[in-house]
């Protein structure tokens, strides 16, 4: 162990998780190219991308399961690079469960401490407080196929974290069920990896489930992690136009980023929108550089046609093509006098009118809401 | 109406079928009223009844011994051809190595190659090594011929296993060596199990090889069989016959009775 004290006399822990320039080919096709990440202890994280980004590999190597082609993995502290999965002490949870199904729910849990060489007697207890954590405590006699998607999960979660791991490792636990199982059980994995004070490593390409259980999320994009941030600096602030486009709605306007004595601008064929100085200042884009406006549906304003328009925001003519109430919201979609389509979510019933089909409008948004992102590809 | 043209035809079908189930079953069912034949010679129908051709199996030697000596290399066969051929499954299924297919084609060769070719060869070689006539030598020889039943049932088994299983294990401390004991063997001993039981059957009722290599000294029951058939017509013959088929039938139907509990599970 490597931990220390600061200047201050303070315990100073190692992270929990540290990858390293981690990389891994499957043949000459890079699955994992180059992740680096550092985990705090008792954080939750969560790897999150499209299949086929990395996500998992990246998993599997922190797991030992599979072994990468460069760079190192440290848990707690420790170089494991090269440890076999059973000497790392990590918990992982499949999404098929992976319960052993000649065992019953209570032997699944004890399986972790007799590997450990646990007496018969610490098993039984730590079993019952296992499955007591997860609320299943009658259910141990029980066979996995006598228990249902959503129990089976929970047992594999008792089993994951009986044997205090160093890291809990999720690889989209959730994706087999349906989706009201799906949400109770996004609130206990919460409440149990709050209880446990565990480190989570969670893979899923779910948005909304990341946005929920996080922490901090890291967008995998083509075997990288594109950006690193908690949910709020996703969404707010996108460094990239695949970020900005994976995570929640977005409008995108593409064109390019041009500088003025007036400030900065995004120009397209058929129009152009200013771009607050705040989002010019967080990318560092070329006059001229192919780049991207991104407006959130939410934060674009509807107006009768002939209202004045500020000069701190950007606003067009636009005519409603479809519209859509969904309750506590409605969702409209317009066709603007430049061309292209907007999307716009308003919240119904504070003063708001509803519109409909065919009618003129004018849409406006606060040029500090425009969030500016490069244009890569 | 369509019963019309059907029904002469189910009916010559079910004739066909019965016709053909007497054909197979009776000479291997005939054996047993033969076998409590009061007469001293081989007859059908039997004349009387009596045990005494089942007492003579148990006394005369020469089938008592051939009985103990086909239990002993049927029993380590099934055992030793169960081991090496778990393992070797495991080494084909799991394992990922350069020339696999060829391995798995010279383990699996004795089911193609003509018996009697293997015994020839095997002959050859055992005098050589003066193995012939004894039970190292047969079970030796039983051994290759029963690992490929082992082999196919068991890899089939392991097939079926999700490898998240092991790798679950793993994660949660287990070495190799007991994930296999743990979580690979419980699961695969369908396989491991139906592979046993063919192999048992295998060295049980194989009598070319067992003509080649047994002796005066150490011979299986099949080999006395033929050879008692060529010398004289006792009707031990039949009693022993019926002994043989009596293990065959029990040892198939503990293999049902497994089956059917698994699938139960």
């Amino acid at each position: 162990m490597t931990n220390g004290a600061d200047q201050n006399g303070a315990l100073v822990l190692p992270p929990a998780l540290v990858l390293r320039d981690l990389a891994k080919s499957f043949g000459s096709t890079p699955a994992v190219d180059g992740v680096n990440l550092e985990v705090r202890s008792g954080e939750f994280v969560t790897l999150l991308g499209p299949s086929g980004s990395g996500k998992t590999t990246t998993l599997r190597v922190i797991a030992g399961l599979t072994t990468q082609s460069r760079g190192t993995v440290e848990i707690g502290g420790v170089d494991v690079t090269g440890f076999p999965p059973y000497r790392r002490n990590v918990g992982m949870i499949f999404q098929n469960y992976a319960l052993f199904p000649h065992m019953t729910a209570a032997q699944n849990v004890a399986f972790p401490l007799e590997m450990r060489g646990v007496s018969r007697q610490m098993i039984e207890q730590q079993v019952a407080n296992a499955l007591a954590l997860v609320r299943l405590e009658n259910l141990g006699q029980r066979y996995p196929r006598q228990l249902s998607g959503g129990q089976q999960q929970r047992i594999a979660l008792a089993r994951a974290v009986v044997f205090n791991p160093r890291l809990l490792l999720m690889d989209e636990p959730l994706g087999a069920l349906d989706k009201k199982l799906r949400d109770a059980l996004q609130l206990e994995l919460m409440r149990i990896s709050r209880e446990l004070h565990a480190t989570v490593i969670y893979v899923t390409h779910d948005q909304e489930e990341a946005l929920i259980l996080s922490d901090r999320i890291a967008i995998f994009r083509k075997g990288r992690i594109e950006q690193l941030g908690t949910g709020a600096d996703l969404y707010d602030r996108p460094l990239t136009l695949f970020v900005a486009d994976f995570i929640g709605e977005a409008n995108i306007f593409r064109g390019r980023y041009q500088t003025e004595p007036s400030g900065g601008w995004l120009v397209q064929d058929a129009g152009r929108w200013r771009v607050g100085s705040v989002a010019a200042g967080r990318v560092d884009l070329m006059n001229g550089a192919p780049a991207a406006l991104v407006v959130r549906p939410e934060r674009i304003r509807l107006d009768a046609e002939d209202v004045a328009w500020s000069s701190l925001s950007n606003a067009t003519a636009a005519v409603v093509t479809t519209a859509l109430y969904l309750g506590s919201m409605s969702k409209y979609e317009l066709r603007l006098s430049e061309g292209g389509t907007v999307v716009v979510r308003q919240q119904t019933g504070i003063g708001g009118r509803e519109y409909r089909p065919g009618d003129r409008v004018s849409i406006s948004w606060p040029i500090a809401d425009g969030l500016l992102v490069a244009d890569a590809d | 109406m369509t019963d019309s043209w059907r029904q002469p035809r189910r009916i010559l079908m079910l004739g066909l079928g019965i016709l053909t189930a007497i054909f197979l079953v009776v000479p291997t069912l005939v054996v047993i009223p033969m076998s409590v034949t009061a007469s001293t010679t081989l007859t059908f129908p039997p004349e009387g009844f009596s045990t005494q051709w089942y007492q003579k199996m148990l006394t005369d030697p020469s089938w008592s011994n051939g009985l103990a000596h086909s239990f002993q290399v049927a029993i380590l066969t099934a055992l030793i051809a169960t081991v090496l051929g778990t393992l070797a499954a495991l080494g084909l299924v799991r394992g990922r190595f350069p020339g696999k297919g060829i391995v798995n084609a010279i383990m699996l060769s004795p089911l193609i190659v003509p018996l009697i070719v293997v015994a020839v060869g095997m002959f050859l070689l055992y005098v050589r090594w003066k193995i012939t006539g004894s039970l190292v030598g047969l079970v030796a020889a039983h051994v290759g011929l029963a690992m490929p039943f082992v082999i196919v049932t068991t890899s089939a088994s392991l097939r079926t296993i999700d490898r998240n299983l092991e790798m679950a294990a793993q994660t949660l401390g287990a070495g190799p060596f007991r994930t296999f004991l743990r979580v690979t063997l419980p699961l695969a001993s369908p396989g491991v199990l139906a592979g046993a039981l063919f192999a048992f059957m295998t060295s049980w009722d194989e009598v070319i090889v067992a003509i080649f290599l047994g002796t005066v000294r150490f011979r299986t029951l099949p080999a006395v069989i033929w050879e008692q058939v060529n010398e004289s017509i006792d009707p031990t013959v039949a009693a022993v016959s019926t002994t043989v088929l009596a293990v065959t039938t029990g040892v198939l139907l503990l293999a049902l009775l497994v089956r059917r509990r698994q699938s139960a599970q």
